[in-house]
């Protein structure tokens, strides 16, 4: 005679915390690495070539354009082009937008910190 | 990123990828942003074309010229020596730092070159002054450790604004001073080759094989 089929255990799921899809509100188009690494160079020099710029990050040229783009449409960063003899020459620097958008985007983080971090 | 509520109910802010059973509190997130921020502006307001090989080459000219001034017969031949020895190494060091500043896209317009510029050659004008103002007084004795010194010094303020070997080195050349300030005249001298050739052989190649050339 057959067994009959054992009944499954129902295992209870994992313990998981509420979890709110609440976010905090920061701005997100500083947030992302390169862009926050390009405003963060801008903020400690008035102005920085494209070659500097990509120096520093130590990334591709289509990756700091592209970011730098993203920035410059948001009105954070001032592109500037000139030529230097016959040499196209891309001149990057912060608009007072991108300083107080840069200075928000510290405090908030510092802000985090005491707030959650109790430190 | 989202807002958890812990065991006792209360709110947490954490970060949370798919299946990852315990997401990273918020704040930790935040100063890790805060640590690549201050990265990426160390980055941004240092000069980092100290050129190594130029050091390594500098340091040989310097041995050089310490074994010729050990020939000399006065003291104002000697000063020439080492005056000549101040020329070529000031030249090599120009062309080694703009061939690994062009090759690293790194502008000597900046503000970084500018701030390291500044404070690199401040100590060097003293010790310039220094020096005629010490030969004209025929005190011939006190040069190697002047010379150890303010160099040293000039590596030690500009270092704020460079790699961090700059200032260690700085501080080398410095502490050879103090110890060359203290000592007869022939054993000044021999430190003062010691320490300009050795210790720029020694933080050259450092540099060299950490910073890319």
């Amino acid at each position: 005679m057959a067994r009959p089929a054992r009944k499954p255990v129902e295992t209870p799921a994992p313990r998981r915390e509420p979890v709110t899809t609440e976010f905090p509100d920061f701005d997100r188009l500083i947030h992302e690495k390169t862009r926050l690494a390009i405003v963060s160079a801008l903020a400690v020099n008035p102005s920085l070539t494209f070659n500097e710029m990509k120096a520093i990050l130590k990334t591709t040229d289509g990756n700091v354009s592209v970011h730098a783009r993203k920035l410059e449409d948001a009105g954070y960063l001032l592109c500037k082009k000139s030529f230097e003899g016959r040499m196209p020459k891309t001149a990057y620097s912060l608009t007072a937008s991108g300083k107080r958008a840069f200075e928000k985007y510290i405090g908030h983080m510092e802000a985090l910190i005491r707030a959650v971090g109790g430190k | 990123m989202v807002i958890v509520r812990d065991r006792r109910g209360e709110k947490r802010f954490a970060l949370q990828w798919g299946g990852m059973p315990e997401p990273a509190p918020i704040h930790e997130h935040a100063l890790s942003n805060l640590r690549y921020i201050r990265e990426a502006m160390e980055r941004a307001s240092a000069f980092t074309s100290i050129p190594g090989w130029g050091g390594v080459v500098i340091g040989l000219t310097a041995v050089i010229a310490a074994f010729l001034a050990h020939d000399t017969a006065t003291r104002s031949q000697w000063l020439r020596i080492w005056l000549a020895e101040a020329v070529v190494a000031a030249v090599i060091a120009a062309v080694t730092m703009v061939r690994k500043a062009r090759l690293a896209h790194v502008s000597f317009s900046g503000a970084p070159a500018r701030r390291f510029f500044i404070s690199y050659f401040a100590p060097i004008v003293a010790g310039a002054a220094l020096t005629v103002f010490l030969a004209r007084a025929g005190f011939h004795e006190a040069l190697p450790a002047t010379w150890l010194l303010l160099y040293g010094a000039s590596f030690v303020s500009s270092g704020a604004y460079s790699i961090p070997l700059v200032p260690v080195m700085g501080v080398c050349f410095m502490l050879l001073g103090i110890i060359t300030g203290f000592v007869s005249f022939p054993v000044a001298a021999a430190l003062l080759g010691a320490g300009f050739g050795g210790l720029h052989i020694l933080f050259g190649v450092l540099i060299a094989r950490r910073y890319g050339g």
